[in-house]
């Protein structure tokens, strides 16, 4: 691997009891591709099946069963491989990569070692407040998933399921270019993204779909890479940052006290709050290598590079600068909007009625906060694009205050409805008819005399006097005029 | 090239044959004259030169994205030496 050059802020630094160190880290996901067929055989990837339904006999591995690849997960790669701006190898080959497990019927995973169907590319990560870093990826290639081993139904018993068994994934090789845990969640993330965007990964780390082998090593700011250690299949983007945070301060402790790291597997216990060592899978490192004799080198044509090049959607980043640029919202929220792509095009529909600065802010304040709560996706969301623009054009038009907005959102969410159809059935027209305020003015400053007296002393009353002008309108006054009128009559 | 006998036994383990103590020599005798006579090849200069992938030229099939088969546990069970339910079982494996 070649030497990192990135220097480290400081505070990414670890302090130790003989100084800083710095934390290393590369990774390698593991995307299952997002397909109806498995990746040599017709049968099903549908999750949740019954044992052993969505198996044909190549999954099982009966003999002379021949894998024939599926033409889509070949897309789907590419398509991973040009959001990542990678190279495209128009000529790759499969391996065979052989180990012994039973939920492993062929005795080999079919994968690509020599000759991955993707070469370098890279993938810029924000860190936020404005800060960014490009992480280098080495390589994406194909291969098989393997099926599912149950140890806790019976005591000296394993059940294997193959239902995952070929199952087609990707494995993305990022470079040793990350130097924090946050670094490499931030990493995860964004790689997340832009699967999710083309549509190559579901990315569901509850599913097992999306799931990391992290390489930790640690070492003084400036000195040559430290041994490193892998932690197997880390599968939520929390559980990666404590792995890392972890095994780095496991790594410290051993070489502060004169140790040495010997390079092995290691395995992340969340409930323990510790990584140990998986000797067991030493031995099987040895993985001999050999091209599969069963398949053919894969050649694609530049031509159809092109195509699945042209039908791109549009990539995160992308977005995310026209965002910043044609609707002027922040760089933060231009990156909430466009976290999922889902979610950018609500905005953007919701943008369309009006103010895209008071879009964004319903959007992400109001709707995304609503839904993060109650645990739904933007698919799900009560409260349609049309419903949120109307209503945010009814605010921009002035039409309703910003406090009413809230309570008729409340009404969208709960019971539905035209949005301005129900500011007029509900009677939540802003007033804005100057004689109406005045008057509900008037008999508010008649009610309070002793207020009217101590508000020439202190100006500040105001406020108390405005808050029950609005009160007594039902929050329909326009709260500007109320205060414009208060402050004539009150002669403050 | 040749290999030693703790070479022969490594091999065996990974490829999950038993191979008794007696049979070692014999296996050794046997895998350096196979590497010997492969050995032959590299007396060739094969710089420069494609490998060789298939004596036809054809290209690799490649099948649409479609479910076309699977939906019958009982056919992939029907070798199973153990089973329970529609679960494959073996000896238990555990890290």
């Amino acid at each position: 691997m070649n030497a990192p050059s990135r220097v480290p802020a400081s505070s990414k630094l670890i302090p130790g009891a003989t100084g800083d160190w710095e934390v290393v880290i590369g990774m390698e996901i593991h995307a299952q591709v997002t397909s109806e067929a498995k990746l040599f055989s017709g049968s099903s990837t549908g999750f949740g099946a019954p044992p052993n339904s969505h198996v044909s006999l190549v999954d099982a591995a009966m003999p002379g069963m021949l894998p024939v690849l599926n033409h889509e997960c070949v897309r789907q790669a590419i398509r991973s491989g040009l959001a990542i701006n990678a190279q495209i190898n128009l000529v790759s080959t499969f391996d065979r990569k052989n180990y012994f497990y039973p939920d492993l019927p062929q005795g080999y995973q079919i994968s690509q070692y020599k000759s991955p169907i993707v070469g370098e590319g890279e993938v810029t990560v924000d860190l936020g407040e404005g800060e960014s870093i490009v992480v280098g990826v080495e390589r994406i290639h194909l291969e098989q998933d393997a099926g599912k081993s149950i140890h806790d139904q019976d005591p000296k018993l394993s059940f294997v399921d193959l239902n995952r068994s070929g199952v087609a994934l990707m494995e993305i090789v990022s470079k040793p270019d990350l130097r924090s845990s946050e670094e490499a969640k931030a990493y995860v993330t964004k790689l997340r993204t832009i699967l999710r965007y083309i549509g190559a990964c579901d990315g569901d780390m509850d599913k097992g779909n999306l799931r990391a082998d992290v390489n930790v090593s640690v070492r003084k700011p400036g000195a040559p890479l430290g041994t490193r250690c892998e932690i197997k299949n880390v599968n939520s983007i929390r559980f990666i940052g404590q792995a890392i945070e972890i095994e780095a301060r496991r790594q410290i402790e051993i070489l502060e006290d004169g140790g040495t790291i010997d390079q092995e597997t290691r395995l992340f216990d969340p409930s323990k709050g510790e990584t140990r060592s998986m000797r067991s899978k030493e031995e099987a490192h040895d993985y001999r290598y050999f091209p599969d004799p069963d398949l053919l080198p894969l050649k694609i044509a530049q031509a159809e590079v092109d195509e699945l090049r042209a039908a791109l959607p549009e990539l995160p980043d992308a977005k995310k600068t026209r965002f910043i640029a044609d609707y002027g919202v922040t760089p933060y929220d231009a990156m909430v909007l466009t976290l999922e792509r889902e979610s950018a095009d609500f905005f953007e529909a919701v943008a369309k009625h009006g103010d895209p600065k008071l879009a964004a802010n319903w959007t992400i304040n109001e709707l995304f906060g609503r839904l993060n709560k109650q645990g739904l996706a933007i698919e799900a969301s009560p409260v349609s694009a049309a419903q949120l623009g109307g209503l945010i054009s009814l605010v921009s038009e002035g039409v309703i205050s910003g406090k009413i907005a809230k309570d008729l959102f409340e009404i969208l969410w709960t019971e539905g409805g035209d949005p301005r159809e129900l500011v007029e059935s509900r009677g939540l027209r802003q007033v804005t008819d100057v004689g109406a305020i005045e008057k509900v003015c008037d008999e508010v400053i008649a009610a309070n005399p002793e207020k009217v007296a101590q508000a020439k002393a202190k100006p500040t009353l105001i406020g108390w006097f405005v808050g029950q002008v609005m009160k007594a309108s039902g929050g329909k006054a326009n709260p500007q005029a109320v205060n414009d009128l208060l402050k004539r009559k009150l002669e403050i | 090239m040749s290999v030693d006998e703790s070479t022969v036994r490594r091999v065996a383990k990974l490829a999950r044959i038993a191979v008794e103590d007696h049979e070692v020599a014999k296996l050794k005798g046997e895998l350096d004259a196979i590497l010997a006579f492969v050995e032959e090849l590299s007396e060739l200069d094969v710089d420069g030169v494609e490998p060789m992938t298939g004596v036809t030229p054809v290209s690799i099939r490649l099948r649409e994205d479609a479910v076309t088969d699977g939906e019958n546990a009982e056919r992939v069970l029907q070798n199973a030496p153990a089973r329970e339910g529609d679960f494959f079982v073996v000896p238990k494996v555990v890290e």
